[in-house]
This record gives C-alpha cells, structure tokens and sequence, in this order.
C-alpha cells in the first residue's frame, strides 16, 4: 500500500466490460511526508474519493480483487481508503 | 519479506471494509545496517508493532490473508509479519 493525492480524473467510453462502472482517478504517489514520490497512475476507486484527497492504494493483483465487477480483470491499482491523518514521528500531515 | 522501520501511522475512517480494524502503519525499508533504504510505504499489523519497531514485512496477498488470520481480505497485498529483535550482520 501507498499515499497518494487524487489529482485528477480518467474518462474511458471504450473498455473492457470488467471496468464498467468503475470511477478511475489519476493518483500521485506520496512519501511519509507528502511529497510526490514517482509517477502518477491510474486506480480504480472503492473508497469514494475524488480529487484533492489523500488516500491510501493498493497495487497488483490484490486490486484486483476489489472490483465489484469480478476478479477477472485488469485492474492493478485500486484506492482503498481516504486518509484523515498520517502521523509520522515529529510530524503530522494534512 | 523485507527489513523495515516503522515510522509512524495512518489513520483513515472511509475505506474498504476489509480493511476495518486493522492498524494502518507507515513503514521505511531499512537495508543490514539499519540505515534508510528506498522509499517508504504502508503495511496493515499483524503482530502489533508500534512506531520505532524493526520490522519484517511481506509484500504478497496469499502470506498476507495467512498473518491476518483472514482469508476474506483479498484485497490485502502488504502486512507486518514480525518484529525484529536484532540483525547480526557478517563482517
């Protein structure tokens, strides 16, 4: 799992059907202190996030398992939970 | 499995329902000589490590539902397995 900030939105009419209906949102990788750490990517959302939040993602196969459309499909990277706060020794954020 | 430290906890209140109960902690890999190694990330507990702690995390769904003693939570890729109590590293 890994931070990351919701920067923007993803809209795809054409797909496989093991992505309908999911919200896909572009999310920037964040370190334990909140600076961008690597390339944004694309995840699918099961936590109802949306842009500007901090949330919390799982990578690989593992997210996966959190469509609701099935297992068997494409996904590999999905938002999890939102972060209300990360507490890391001496400091605090957001 | 990899060396790590944790550095501190994430505390999130929307989120998925596998995830309910479950101690969110902020982990930095460490390398043999506990010295800071590549970036940080995060692991769900399973052996109630705390901030401080040396420990070691496994970073695969299968091993992860086996530590949480949950085989529902698919969706759970990385967990704490143990906690540390020294490295002896050869000269």
């Amino acid at each position: 799992m890994k931070l990351g900030r919701v920067i923007g939105t993803v809209v795809s009419t054409q797909k496989l059907e093991s992505l309908e209906g999911l919200k896909l949102l572009l999310v920037q990788p964040l370190d334990e202190k909140g600076k961008d750490a690597g390339a944004a990517l694309v995840a699918f959302d099961t936590a109802r996030a949306g842009e500007g939040d901090l949330v919390f993602f799982e990578a690989g196969k593992e997210a996966a398992q959190a469509n609701p459309n099935g297992w068997f499909n494409p996904a590999d990277a999905a938002i999890i939970g939102i972060v209300d706060a990360v507490n890391v020794t001496g400091r605090s954020f957001p | 499995m990899t060396l790590a430290r944790v550095v501190g906890n994430v505390v999130s209140t929307e989120k998925h329902p596998q995830y309910r109960g479950y101690k969110i902690l902020v982990v930095q890999p460490i390398g043999g000589d506990g010295k800071p190694k590549g970036r940080s990330f995060l692991a769900l507990d399973g052996v109630q490590a705390g901030a401080g702690d040396t420990v070691l995390v496994v970073d695969e769904g299968g091993s992860a539902r086996s530590v949480l003693g949950d085989e529902e939570a698919v969706t759970v890729r990385t967990v704490i397995c143990g906690i540390v109590d020294r490295i002896d590293v050869a000269e």
